[in-house]
């Protein structure tokens, strides 16, 4: 996995809550054997729609998303992650993610970075002043920024500590497991014969 | 201080914990599908590595395969590749595959417990989010990304911050004809959506003591919709009893030894939960929702909302979102809304019991005109059960259709879909936009409002039925 430290790209307002992931990327399109090729599927039902923000060149750029609570519900699905990827977006702002969506973020390198949901408005009404501006993320001093002088927003944004980390650092979780190898043994020596087995 | 159900198990299943990391979890059963498991056996050979526990992991093909025609080869060719990507990777690295065709095929979430693979205690872990459902067993089950997936294949562990813990007590007995499914969406309209982000769950009380293996599985099920990391129930008699004889259930002394051990998976007296929440059964009703996403529900004796109706300018511009998508009008009652497809089956209610149930609601019925009824097994054994009772003729004399195996129209990943603008009446899981095909509006419901309105051919239960 690629290091992430800080990104700076144009950010694309989606103004709705509850964005699942049958929305980010319907079930048609989880048909690939890969992990590439998902940005067809992105936000596919939407994409019809010439008013849909994707379809503005404005933000054929966008690779900050800022969306409303509840991103990423539903699905287990890491291909809505890979369709975002796939697409061009490194950050997802927004004030509640479900827990799966951010899980696969981390492991797929895609920050997903929580704020209030002021700050959610404040960059959303800030991108309507400034239609195609460029948002930061900085994932080592966890802050988001857009604009300039009297007109900035700036704030913190969460994201726990580990997945920060591993970020930072572009470290493969399977790596770092098999680090533990003695002790994943040990603890397979210790469960009871009765369990189940597949075969 | 005692501790929850929930800690006791995560507890026994913690390989190594440091402070300011996630515990690393090891996993009792790690169950696969073809949709989100090619790219992690494509990550194992990239790194050259194997599958750590073959011994704890079981295949199964159920998202994208065809309900008719099952012994043909499929006939998308991305689909067919995707199945037959499965079978290779199986294949290559030792994983037992239940393919199309075979006896013990079905959805993933069904196939787990008929086998009696799903025990008390475990840790049980798939590439997809409805691996709540195993909850029901009092095990520990949650759903994976695809990165996971090949962690698991790789260390038979996972790394996971240890989640907050939540009582959701029902108290009272459900008033006859109100089921597991209704108390469900009862209790995600109350929480919304993300009411259980980053909770493990316990459902307790009166009214879950008295549910069926199968509608503890139900509830289960849909912990996901209410955002919550895991939902299980404690086991007992009903578990104990429902898990014995199975195949790969523990026999002889191995049993004995087991039960001892799950009978000690309650939690505490004097344990506290980070959250509780209370319901009451006995005032529960069938619940439909109205809106696209699982916590925009409703009794079913109420009408369409308006956007006035809520306080947090969200809600409003969901609601307003919703009914536009759903084409439905503030003050509709939900009894009148027309449907034009009804959908019995998935890992929510597609088990014999949802199937009797819906069989004994349609015997000496007819689906009314211009409605269309598709009743889907979730495994070919429910199928073959089904078939033994006699059930398939009933719902066939009914004028429905009788399909194999499979997620089918629950996600619409296979030909079984939605046209846009067409409604439907489903047991599944699911209200997304286009869930269930592009354009495609759909009501979730309990088994015996799909029966009931695949009759009535509007939202309906069945004390709306005449006679028979």
């Amino acid at each position: 996995m690629d290091k992430f430290t800080t990104h700076t790209g144009v950010g694309v307002p989606l103004k709705r809550s509850n964005v699942d992931t049958d929305q980010i990327i319907p079930a048609v399109y989880l048909k690939r054997v890969t992990r590439t090729g998902f940005e067809d599927g992105l936000f596919a039902a939407w994409r019809g729609d010439p008013d849909f923000v994707l379809n503005d060149p404005t933000y054929a750029a966008g690779s900050v998303l800022v969306a409303g609570p509840d991103f990423g519900t539903g699905s287990s699905r890491e291909h809505a992650v890979w369709a975002l990827q796939n697409y061009g977006f490194k950050a997802v702002i927004s004030s509640r993610f479900a827990d799966i969506f951010r899980g696969n973020s981390g492991k797929a390198g895609l920050l997903a970075a929580q704020v209030d949901e002021k700050v959610v408005q404040r960059l959303w009404d800030w991108l309507d002043d400034n239609p195609g501006g460029e948002i930061t993320v900085d994932l080592e001093s966890r802050t988001v920024r857009a604009g300039v002088g009297e007109d900035v927003v700036e704030d913190s944004f969460d994201i726990d500590d580990y997945t920060r980390w591993r970020l930072l650092e572009g470290l493969d979780d399977i790596g770092i497991t098999l680090g533990h190898d003695a002790d994943i043994t040990a603890f397979e020596a210790s469960r009871p014969s009765w369990k189940p087995v597949t075969v | 201080m005692g501790k929850t159900l929930s800690e006791k198990v995560w507890d026994e299943h913690v390989v190594r914990s440091a402070a300011g990391e996630p515990d690393l979890l090891f996993i009792d059963l790690h169950l696969l599908h073809e949709v989100t498991s090619p790219q992690a056996f494509d990550g194992l050979r990239l790194a050259d590595r194997s599958v750590r526990r073959p011994d704890l992991t079981l295949a199964t093909e159920d998202h994208n395969v065809p309900t008719i025609d099952w012994d043909k080869p499929i006939a998308d060719p991305v689909s067919r590749t995707q199945v037959e990507t499965l079978r290779k990777n199986c294949a290559d690295f030792g994983v037992r595959l239940h393919p199309l065709g075979d006896v013990e095929q079905g959805i993933v979430h069904v196939v787990g417990p008929q086998l009696g693979l799903t025990q008390p205690g475990m840790t049980i872990v798939c590439g997809d989010s409805h691996t709540s459902t195993h909850g029901a067993f009092g095990a520990i089950a949650f759903g994976i990304g695809t990165s996971e997936v090949e962690h698991v294949l790789a260390t038979q562990t996972l790394t996971q911050a240890r989640p907050k813990t939540m009582a959701v007590t029902v108290n009272g007995s459900l008033p006859e004809g109100v089921t597991a499914k209704d108390l469900v969406l009862t209790l995600i309209t109350h929480t919304g959506t993300g009411g259980g982000q980053g909770y493990i769950v316990e459902y307790r009380g009166q009214a879950i003591e008295e549910l069926s293996m199968e509608g503890r599985m139900t509830v289960c099920n849909m912990s996901i919709e209410w955002g919550a990391k895991a939902g299980l129930i404690a086991p007992d008699q009903t578990t104990f009893d429902y898990i014995e004889g199975k195949p790969e259930a523990p026999k002889g002394a191995d049993w004995d030894a087991a039960v001892a051990h799950w009978k000690t998976l309650r939690t505490d007296d004097d344990a506290v939960f980070d959250q509780e929440i209370e319901l009451d059964a006995s005032t529960m009703t069938p619940f439909v929702t109205w809106g696209t996403n699982p916590g925009q529900g409703a009794p079913l004796g109420a009408s369409v909302p308006s956007p006035d109706d809520f306080d947090e300018p969200n809600d409003k511009v969901a609601t307003e979102k919703a009914l536009q998508y759903m084409g439905l009008e503030a003050g509709t009652p939900l009894r009148e809304v027309k449907v034009d497809t009804v959908f019995v089956g998935s890992c929510t209610n597609g088990r014999i019991e949802d199937l009797r149930l819906a069989a004994s609601i349609l015997e000496g019925r007819t689906v009314a005109d211009d409605t269309r009824l598709l009743v889907v097994p979730g495994s070919v054994r429910v199928r073959l059960q089904a078939e033994a009772e006699g059930l398939d003729r009933i719902f066939i004399a009914s004028g429905a259709e009788w399909r194999g195996a499979g997620c089918s129209m629950c996600l619409g990943m296979n030909p079984d879909q939605l046209a846009p603008g067409e409604r439907s009446a489903s047991t599944s899981n699911r209200n997304f936009e286009g869930r269930q095909g592009k354009g495609g509006r759909t009501h979730l419901v309990s088994v015996p409002v799909a029966a009931a309105t695949a009759v009535r051919g509007t939202l309906s239960s069945p004390a709306d039925l005449q006679e028979v």
